[in-house]
């Protein structure tokens, strides 16, 4: 289940990406940058301008000329103009993206860790806390996933097999979590 | 020659058991995170469908013949006995069959011939009519096949099928039908756990299996016909989603990793996604002091206390600092405890999956270069099939990464160089002694970093993953702060280490004493005598280097994914760039030398620092690493130094001697070694000239083999068995009298096997016969049903005579990817050699404690 939903989370983010490279050009999006470096009295100097990349040179970008006219030539020789793009309709789409996946992730987690606990507790009721003392007195995630996995084979719908997926999955980490980390078996 | 023979033998094998048998736990797999089946289709399988049939069933014939050979060959009267009887069944139920009609003339059409005489063997005479028997087995059989070629592909099957059930004994309606068994194979049966070795020969010939079905089916529908399209092109299609996967994701990881970096340091408030740079963009400070500051940009300090300078700014942004590193820390171990245990293997499952050269493709953008990393480092069972793929695979996944364009400068990589000065001989002696500190570096590191995961391994220290993690983020947020070479990301700090110092750097780095009036073109800036700047940086740069070295040891191999060759390339990038420094200043202040004579004169540019720091990144990650070509390849793609490659192969080349020197294994090895995982590295040499006998189990002080007969035994003997011996396999012999092997069974396909023959099949009890062979032995008639166990069986496991080198041996395994392989003598069952008994041999000559060798 965990890979089906990394996939589909690339798949969701291919088809975003996809999406924005047709996207028209933010105007804002270009820029030709002159670095110029000191000259004779007058100091380094950074120009920033929007222009298209057929026009990003000294000339068109230094503005005003700090050097009087005979000296533009040299002046500019040592100037170095870049002409640079970004889409930053990718930039925000990405960090959204990446923004809501962690959210959704983070309140998973906590979910996990501090919402089913409680209310596993409380569905349980005081008659089975008794029997089941030691399975709630392990406090990690997914403590329950056995039991549950055991109830839900019997009946069989397709809420009841999502719910076999996920918990089949819980199992999966379960184990791996104590292989790397209580039994330093794998990947120490 | 041998090892040609066997695997030979192995393309054969299983051709009418589909249902091959599954995975041990005998091998822990060594270290596939992310295991891309590119063994999917057999694209060139695709059209001759039909001759791959034939080969099959030809091939099922002439292993029955075999069989037939070997059961004929058994030089007991008993097994004389049960060739003659056997034969006799065959050939009554054969003609029953024709005579019953159903294609009776054509399948078998001497149904009137008396059955073939096989008489019992007199003594003396014996090889004779041994001979003889034989030679009627195998007419017989060669008939049958010149019959089967005229008939269509169903009924030749059919005809297998009604042949084989024959040769079953009876009971026409039993599961051992052949197309039953194409069918249905038992759920569960041919699947992996997590972390064990796939079986690459087997998965192979499963796979020829499925296609050969899909294949013979093309022709029925239009349906049937894009089914087998789709199987055609589905590993490619893996392939590129795969691609398409990673390069969209490194691209998400960029550009998120660069939002991230710069929020520990201040927030855009125009618009939040923005980075640094990102915000600035359209900024209008003109002047070099101001170039970094916008009004858009606020720092912490601005924001929360209001003011952009002075000593409670600096606290502030210290303290925020401190708490972004701690929750990042936090956040991601947290996730990766909660959601991704596996993901904290820092770098090993990388290392061995073919979908590292898109990975490696990407994260460092070195499409070329991924490539041949997965080919240095993934060392067995690499066709070259897979590295098309794999080639296709880093290919559209550049593409991807280069359409979103994270940077913004049009590359793959954040640090591209863009200087083509030339360099000079006499440079080649500083090349080389980067390197020394390289390979120096590489023993170093490898040695301490292994007693820490030991130490973090086997003490108390390891039951605290998370509060590790959060102890190492502190003391590096706290230590990196003040110095401004660790405070940058580590991959911006490589950036500015290879750039050149031309005039528009403002960095402290290039801080030159300039010589204002010099008319001189931008391109070729001469030597210059280094500024205040320059010596203050060299210090901070000396402090970041002691601090990198140390926290590296730490970081690498914590529970959460962190990586070895940025943090690498950021130590040899600034051993590099203070070595380069120190050769520029040497060579301006003393051009008069001898060896900088001819090159260096007073304004020539004969030094570029930035040089040396990319020498020195590529030599320490070669000693740590120990790669070789893939590692050039990627610096240079990295890079786009194509002039640099004789100092780049100068440098690697002498790190990874002097690394050796301290130490044969690379970092991935002693990972591997250290977490004891069997695995066979391609690059050590076997040299002994042990035999085969040497070193497979048992030995002679040991109990016999645990071993399964073909037919007698129950299966609550095999329940025993399984329970008491911790085997991940068994041979399967005839009968413990003649020993001979029959195949191999895995204990979890038995497991498996059993335990779904005990749900959903009537009449399976503890005291039901378990029978591997193809036919039931005659039971008492209140007996319970025997339980058919055939479709498990391996019967073409490899096995070699005692005799074989263990050189040719180890050879086998490497190149097959083998788990185990049987050992026989004049065709009895003699042991078993499998890959740790191969692993242990291998410590023992090399004079190690082979029990110190840990496997789990």
């Amino acid at each position: 289940m965990a890979a089906r939903g990394a996939r589909l989370c690339s798949l969701l983010l291919l088809a975003a990406l996809a999406g924005l490279g047709t996207e028209a050009k933010n105007s804002e999006d270009v820029r030709c940058k002159c670095i110029c470096p000191p000259y004779k009295d007058h100091s380094g100097h950074i120009y920033n301008k929007n222009v298209s990349q057929k026009d990003c040179d000294c000339l068109h970008v230094v503005e005003p000329m700090p050097v009087p006219g005979p000296d533009v030539e040299a002046y500019c020789l040592r100037c170095e103009c870049k002409y640079e793009e970004r889409s930053s309709v990718t930039i925000k789409v990405t960090i959204i993206i990446y923004l809501s996946i962690l959210g959704l992730l983070l309140l998973y987690m906590v979910y996990l860790t501090l919402v089913e606990p409680i209310l596993k507790r409380r569905l349980l009721g005081h008659s089975q806390l008794i029997q089941s003392d030691e399975d709630i007195g392990d406090h990690q995630p997914f403590a329950n996933a056995h039991d549950v996995l055991a109830r839900s084979r019997s009946r069989a719908n397709v809420l009841n097999k999502v719910e076999y997926a996920q918990q089949r999955w819980k199992l999966q980490v379960q184990e791996q979590r104590k292989s790397v980390f209580d039994r330093h078996v794998v990947l120490s | 020659m041998e090892s040609e023979q066997l695997f030979h033998r192995g393309y054969y094998r299983n051709s009418y058991n589909s249902i091959t048998s599954a995975s041990s736990d005998e091998e822990l797999l060594d270290g596939a995170g992310v295991i891309m089946d590119f063994q999917t289709s057999e694209d060139d399988n695709l059209l001759d469908g039909d001759a791959s049939i034939d080969e099959g069933i030809e091939c099922m014939l002439s292993k029955f013949v075999d069989d037939t050979k070997l059961t004929g060959a058994v030089d007991s009267p008993e097994g004389w006995d049960t060739i003659q009887k056997e034969l006799d069944k065959l050939w009554k139920k054969t003609c029953a069959a024709s005579k019953a009609g159903d294609r009776g003339d054509s399948f078998l059409p001497h149904s009137g011939e008396t059955p073939p005489a096989v008489l019992h063997p007199a003594l003396g005479s014996q090889d004779r009519k041994d001979a003889n028997l034989l030679e009627q087995v195998q007419q017989r059989d060669t008939k049958m096949i010149t019959e089967l070629e005229h008939l269509s592909y169903e009924e030749k099957l059919r005809g297998l099928g009604t042949h084989y059930t024959m040769t079953n004994g009876g009971n026409i309606n039993s599961s051992t039908h052949l197309l039953d068994l194409l069918d249905e194979p038992i759920p569960g049966v041919g699947t992996y756990d997590d972390f064990h070795t796939i079986d690459w020969v087997r998965e192979k010939c499963k796979d020829r299996e499925r296609h050969r079905r899909i294949n013979s089916k093309k022709k029925e529908s239009a349906w049937e016909m894009t089914k087998s399209l789709y199987d055609a092109w589905s590993g490619w299609l893996v392939v590129t989603l795969t691609g398409l996967a990673s390069g969209a994701l490194a691209g998400l990881i960029d550009i998120a990793a660069d939002w991230m970096t710069d929020l520990k340091e201040g927030i855009c408030l125009s618009a939040l996604w923005f980075n640094h740079e990102q915000c600035c963009w359209g900024s209008n400070e003109t002047t070099f002091e101001e170039r970094d500051k916008c009004p858009q940009w606020k720092t912490w300090a601005e924001l929360i206390i209001g003011q952009a300078e002075g000593p409670g700014s600096y606290i502030m942004n210290y303290i925020m600092y401190i708490f972004w590193a701690l929750s990042f820390a936090f956040l991601a171990v947290s996730l990766v405890k909660v959601f991704a245990p596996y993901a904290c293997g820092s770098g090993i499952p990388e290392v061995l999956s073919a979908a590292s050269a898109a990975g490696v493709s990407v994260a460092f953008g070195a499409p070329i270069g991924g490539v041949l990393f997965s080919l240095e480092e993934v060392s067995y069972y690499f066709p070259l099939k897979t590295l098309w793929r794999s080639f296709f695979a880093a290919l559209v996944a550049a593409f991807v990464l280069r359409s979103i364009n994270p940077f913004g400068n049009s590359r793959l990589v954040l640090f591209y160089v863009e200087y083509h000065t030339p360099w000079y001989l006499f440079e080649l002696l500083p090349f080389i002694l980067l390197g020394v500190f390289g390979g120096l570096w590489g023993a170093f590191f490898i040695r301490a970093n292994i007693a820490w995961c030991r130490r973090r391994k086997s003490t108390k220290f390891g039951k605290y993953p998370v509060l590790e993690v959060i102890i190492v983020a502190a003391i590096t947020a706290v230590i990196a702060f003040p110095n401004p070479y660790t405070r940058l990301n580590t991959s911006e700090l490589i950036k500015e280490l290879f750039t050149d110092c031309g005039p528009l750097e403002s960095s402290s780095l290039c801080d030159y004493r300039n010589d204002m009036n010099a008319s001189k073109i931008v391109d070729d800036i001469p030597d210059r005598p280094a500024g205040t700047g320059v010596y203050s940086a060299i210090w901070q740069l000396c402090l970041a280097l002691i601090f990198k070295i140390i926290m590296t040891v730490f970081t690498f191999g914590i529970k959460v994914p962190s990586g070895l060759f940025i943090p690498s390339m950021a130590i040899g990038a600034i051993a590099g760039r203070i070595v380069g420094i120190a050769v520029e200043q040497l060579a301006y202040y003393h051009h008069d030398w001898f060896i900088f004579k001819e090159w260096c004169e007073v304004g020539a540019d004969c030094i570029t620092p930035g040089l040396y720091a990319m020498v020195g990144a590529a030599a320490c990650l070669g000693g740590v690493t120990r790669m070789t070509v893939s590692l050039v390849v990627i610096v240079f793609e990295l890079t786009g130094g194509l002039e640099y490659i004789v100092p780049l192969m100068a440098a690697v080349m002498t790190s990874k001697w002097v690394g050796d020197a301290f130490g044969r294994e690379g970092i991935y090895e002693a990972h591997i070694r250290l977490n004891g995982y069997p695995f066979l590295d391609a690059k050590e040499e076997f040299t002994h000239t042990t035999l085969a006998a040497d070193v497979m189990r048992p030995r002679r002080s040991d109990p016999p083999l645990a071993v399964l007969t073909q037919d007698n035994m129950t299966v609550e003997d095999i329940e025993n068995l399984i329970n008491e011996t911790s085997y991940n396999g068994f041979p399967v012999i005839m009968s413990k009298e003649s020993q001979r092997l029959v195949g191999f069974a895995l204990r979890r396909d038995l497991t498996i096997a059993i335990e779904s023959a005990r749900k959903k099949q009537e009449g399976i009890v503890g005291s039901s016969r378990v029978c591997f062979a193809q036919h039931t032995p005659s039971l008492p008639a209140e007996s319970p049903r025997p339980l058919k166990l055939r479709s498990i069986l391996d019967m073409s496991p490899f096995t070699v005579t005692d005799h074989t080198p263990m050189e040719i041996v180890v050879d086998i395994f490497r190149k097959l990817g083998l788990r185990q392989c049987l050992v026989t003598h004049n065709g009895r069952l003699l042991g078993i050699i499998t890959k740790k008994d191969i692993l242990r041999h291998m410590a023992q000559t090399a004079n190690q404690d082979p029990a110190s060798i840990m496997f789990n």
